[in-house]
């Protein structure tokens, strides 16, 4: 009985595993939709064929050590041996974890290294600063000269260079579909290379606690046809309101903002990567930024 | 400051709280005054500096807060149960995962570990005490203190709230206003240097304190795991106690070490933590790997396969364990050639792990399995601590990392080392050892009731968050929207949590249910131990070994008695045994270091300096101490060693 129990134990993750294989559509890492995702999911199929391969072998072990060398009746008078160990079989099971370490560590360091490039040499890759503030994504296109908020549109088959910081908490910026994550800090600038391989919308949202309301700092990556990025751009300089400072000051203040569109960019006169913007000024804003604090229950959302 | 502001107002769960706070201390004053405990209470526990009541305060403590941490853990899974709930707002989810992160990790899961290494260490290495017993009781103190200050936050001045990790900037006072940090900074520092003293106590315990004939390689292996832990308290946390000490400066007298402006550096903060932190699991770890050692080496009845292979691996591991911290932010942005690095140590420490694996498989083979309580965790920590490990691997690959980091997958597979590794051998600690520290067996047929209803939930609430990580949710999120379609595995999980509290429940009756009616321990060796802690009577002796044994070979006590002799004691030997005296002072600081700490936390720097100079009064006291503990005449000794059937 407590042996069928065991055994039923024991196979309990591997039924789940079945059980969920039915939610597979909404696991986002698994479904890459650009070639730095697809290197991931590589990398990532590629470590769970060999984990799936060494529980394989415990489980098994363990379930025919337990059920052989359980006490039961007729075994009671049964003395185990007397054994200190066998150096041959301790060099085995150090051999093949190096071995299996060894099948893993080459490819996650070639992957490592090929994620900090862009994918394709050929293709110019756009340039947009990401910048996160408490609780909102920013981007700015400086080539383009525009600036969205909580969005951001990229054409498809391009690299992306997105450099990433910070007006406040360190933050993360993650595109399951399209990427693995990196931080986004204050005064500093970091490096995410992403590309889409075709049209579509992708959940980003910020993977690094910041506070109040990090649960709701989403965005919305939307990949478009080079010709419908294109003609986006051109609306967008045309049409879209310009961005003043006073305007930026306001978005940046701690609070959730909805969807924006700007026909110029806040790094005219600002790039928090360069320096810690966030103080200029430090006596003044800084008794502003508690004010923030105390007022922060009186932002509300606004689409 | 107001009132209202020093007491947490406005959440009906709060005032909850406060009412059972208060009546628990009202019947707590009650029951010690109806029952004339008091002066019991003083000279039996407060005063003690016995290394095994040290231990069971210890324990209790960690129970204690097992139960904090677990009601915060029930919490936040009710809030995520549904999508869109209202349960928990943002802030008090936010103050919940930080305090259940901080109480599992610093105030359950390392006392409890020191708990029982405080038991079970001198009685396995044949000694009367520890080293420094009045620096124990120091030490216990200082962890008390330390929790009860943290466990005060969340009704008075209101809780941390920045995550267990702590990280700046968000830590600092610009976007951490209130006290809540305060409270992090300064408690952690006051219970840390307890740990480090302990760390100390027992490095020197171990390393000078043996019986005659034990030489290293012949230390029993929880014990061998407690010296390497105790070399990693002594490196790791004083890199804590820098950074709280500069955190606190930066959080009291506006310093700007880790802030934004003025050359602070917060990514300096998430260094230092983690160089701290990572030994740190291992500082839970590696006992746990010594608890079950001697778990499965007992109730296989075999010698622990692969002694010497067990040793070398986890000398390696603690090695490795303090060249792998960047693997807790892969995503800063360190650059390929850093990030490769410590993707390949940290999976490096998969190999002498997967040694101790093995060679606990091979301990099982030919051996002769005794399903009790404690086997049976040690045993189900095998596949489900493998399952945390190899997860553990895909972490550690660094381009993979960046797509789990932060998620539900790290979030899964952190329990399922924590609580697989550290939770599972506490557990089988305390069955095991529980004759020892209070003469009484606990109920194995409750104790399995535990164990498949804890393991059950454990696997039901935790192997779901593998894929809701790959679905894209972050850790400390306090809720998401339904079209996300996570609600189904979130619903399960929730399940499984609540399976574990009703095992922690069942382990709580137990605990009542066993000392009224529990199977007394006559034998003072219940499970037919190898280890010499088996060789004393339960509940042990105050001065643990009459006489001290003398010791042959590894597993001492089991070949005392296949030598058919057994632990005898020869009256004719017996000396008077020096034992140190009880003592008020460590409790008395240490409620000064509560003081202090307190007034830190609330800048009231006057209750601070007030508090500081008793600290120092009670160290100068202490130097002019010349009490040097009391003799047990033969005459006690035998009168006590033939009431418990262990005399001739």
């Amino acid at each position: 009985m407590k042996q069928k129990m065991w055994k039923w134990a024991s196979l309990l993750p591997l039924s789940l595993l079945l059980l969920l294989s039915g939610c597979s559509e909404n696991m986002l890492v698994l479904q890459p939709k650009g070639p730095v995702a697809k290197t991931q999911y590589d990398l990532i199929m590629w470590s769970i064929g060999f984990m799936l391969l060494i529980i394989v072998v415990v489980f098994v072990l363990f379930t025919v050590v337990l059920v052989r060398y359980r006490e039961k009746p007729g075994r009671d008078n049964y003395e185990p041996p007397e054994e200190e160990g066998n150096t041959l079989l301790e060099i085995v099971w150090t051999a093949i974890p190096i071995l299996i370490v060894t099948a893993l560590a080459v490819p996650t360091v070639k992957a490592t290294f090929a994620l900090e490039k862009p994918s394709q040499k050929s293709v110019k890759p756009l340039t947009i600063h990401v910048t996160a503030a408490n609780w909102k994504w920013i981007f700015s296109y400086p080539e383009q000269n525009i600036e969205t908020v909580n969005y951001v549109n990229i054409p498809e088959d391009v690299p992306v260079k997105f450099k990433l910081t910070s007006v406040g908490p360190m933050s993360s910026f993650w595109v399951p579909q399209l990427g693995g994550q990196k931080y986004a800090m204050d005064g500093m600038e970091t490096e995410l290379f992403l590309e889409a391989d075709e049209p579509g919308s992708y959940m980003g949202r910020n993977a690094n606690f910041t506070g109040k309301d990090f649960t709701h700092m989403e965005f919305e990556v939307v990949a478009q046809t080079k010709d419908d990025f294109n003609k986006w751009v051109k609306e967008v300089q045309q049409t879209a309101p310009k961005l003043s400072k006073g305007k930026y000051e306001t978005i940046l203040k701690p609070g959730l903002v909805g969807r924006m569109t700007f026909s110029n960019t806040h790094l005219e006169w600002i790039d928090h990567a360069k320096q810690n913007s966030h103080h200029m000024g430090k006596t003044e804003e800084h008794s502003e930024n508690t004010k923030h604090h105390e007022g922060m229950d009186m932002e509300h959302h606004s689409h | 400051m107001k009132w209202s502001e020093f007491f947490v107002t406005g959440e009906p769960l709060i005032y909850a709280a406060d009412v059972s706070i208060v009546l628990t201390m009202i019947g707590i004053v009650f029951v010690l005054t109806y029952f004339k405990k008091w002066k019991w209470l003083w000279n039996e526990w407060l005063t003690t500096v016995d290394h095994k009541k040290i231990g069971v305060m210890y324990i209790i403590s960690a129970v204690l807060m097992l139960f904090r941490g677990g009601v915060d853990a029930l919490l936040m899974r009710a809030q995520l149960t549904a999508p869109n709930m209202k349960f928990l707002d943002s802030q008090h989810y936010n103050e919940i995962f930080t305090t259940h992160g901080t109480i599992m990790i610093l105030f359950m899961a390392m006392p409890f570990i020191i708990g029982l290494m405080n038991i079970v260490v001198p009685l396995q290495i044949g000694a009367r005490d520890v080293a420094y017993p009045y620096l124990n009781a120091i030490s216990f103190w200082l962890f008390f203190v330390g929790a009860m200050l943290f466990n005060i936050a969340f009704v008075i001045g209101g809780s941390p709230d920045a995550g267990w990790t702590a990280y700046f900037p968000l830590a600092g006072n610009e976007f951490s206003p209130g006290v809540g940090n305060n409270y992090y900074a300064v408690a952690l520092q006051i219970s840390g240097i307890g740990t480090l003293m302990t760390g100390i106590n027992f490095l020197v315990t171990i390393l000078k304190m043996r019986a005659p004939g034990m030489t290293l390689m012949r230390m029993p292996m929880f014990t061998w795991t407690i010296l390497i832990t105790c070399v990693l308290i002594i490196f790791a946390f004083p890199v804590l106690t820098v950074a709280l000490a500069l955190m606190t400066f930066d959080r009291l007298f506006d310093t700007q070490f880790f802030t934004m402006a003025n050359g602070g550096m917060s990514m300096l903060w998430a260094n230092l933590f983690w160089i701290w932190g990572h030994p740190e699991v291992y500082i839970v770890i590696l006992p746990s790997f010594g608890i079950f050692s001697e778990v499965v080496s007992t109730f296989a009845r075999k010698r622990l396969f692969g002694y010497k292979a067990m040793v070398y691996s986890i000398v390696g591991i603690a090695f490795l364990s303090f060249i792998v911290w960047v693997h807790h932010f892969f995503t800063m942005g360190a650059g390929a050639a850093v990030n490769s690095f410590f993707s390949i140590t940290t999976m490096a420490i998969a190999v002498p792990t997967g040694v101790k694996i093995f060679n606990w498989l091979f301990t099982l083979r030919k051996g002769r399995i005794r399903f009790t309580t404690a086997m049976l965790w040690s045993l189900a920590f095998i596949p489900n601590f493998v399952i945390g490990g190899v997860t553990g691997v895909m972490l550690a690959m660094a381009a993979a990392d960046y797509q789990y980091h932060n998620s539900y997958f790290l979030i899964a597979h952190f329990h399922y080392v924590l609580i697989a590794g550290t939770v599972f051998a506490c557990f089988a600690g305390l069955h095991y050892w529980y004759p020892k520290m209070f003469g009484h067996i606990l109920n194995e047929r409750l104790g399995k009731w535990t164990f498949w209803l804890f393991m059950i939930g454990f696997n039901i609430c935790f192997f779901p968050m593998y894929f809701l990580g790959l679905m894209g949710m972050t850790r400390r999120m306090y809720t998401y929207s339904a079209g996300l379609g996570w609600t189904p595995l979130n619903v399960v999980a929730s399940v499984g949590a609540a399976l574990m509290g009703i095992g922690f429940i069942v382990l709580c009756y137990n605990i009542y249910y066993s000392a009224r009616y529990g199977e007394r321990d006559m034998t003072g060796d219940p499970w037919d131990g190898r280890t010499l802690e088996w060789a004393t009577s339960s509940p042990v002796a105050h001065y643990n070994f009459a006489v001290i044994p003398e010791v042959k070979d590894l597993d001492a006590y089991w070949e005392m008695k296949k030598s058919g002799k057994g632990f005898e004691i020869d009256e004719e030997k017996l000396k008077p045994i020096h034992m140190p005296s009880n003592s008020g002072r460590p409790f008395l600081i240490s409620i000064a270091f509560f003081f202090a700490g307190f007034g830190l936390v609330f800048k009231w720097f006057t209750l601070a300096i007030i508090a500081a100079v008793f600290i120092i009064l009670g160290l100068i006291l202490r130097s002019f101490d010349d009490d040097d503990g009391y003799y047990i005449s033969v005459d006690e000794i035998k009168r006590t060693e033939r009431l418990t059937g262990k005399g001739a």
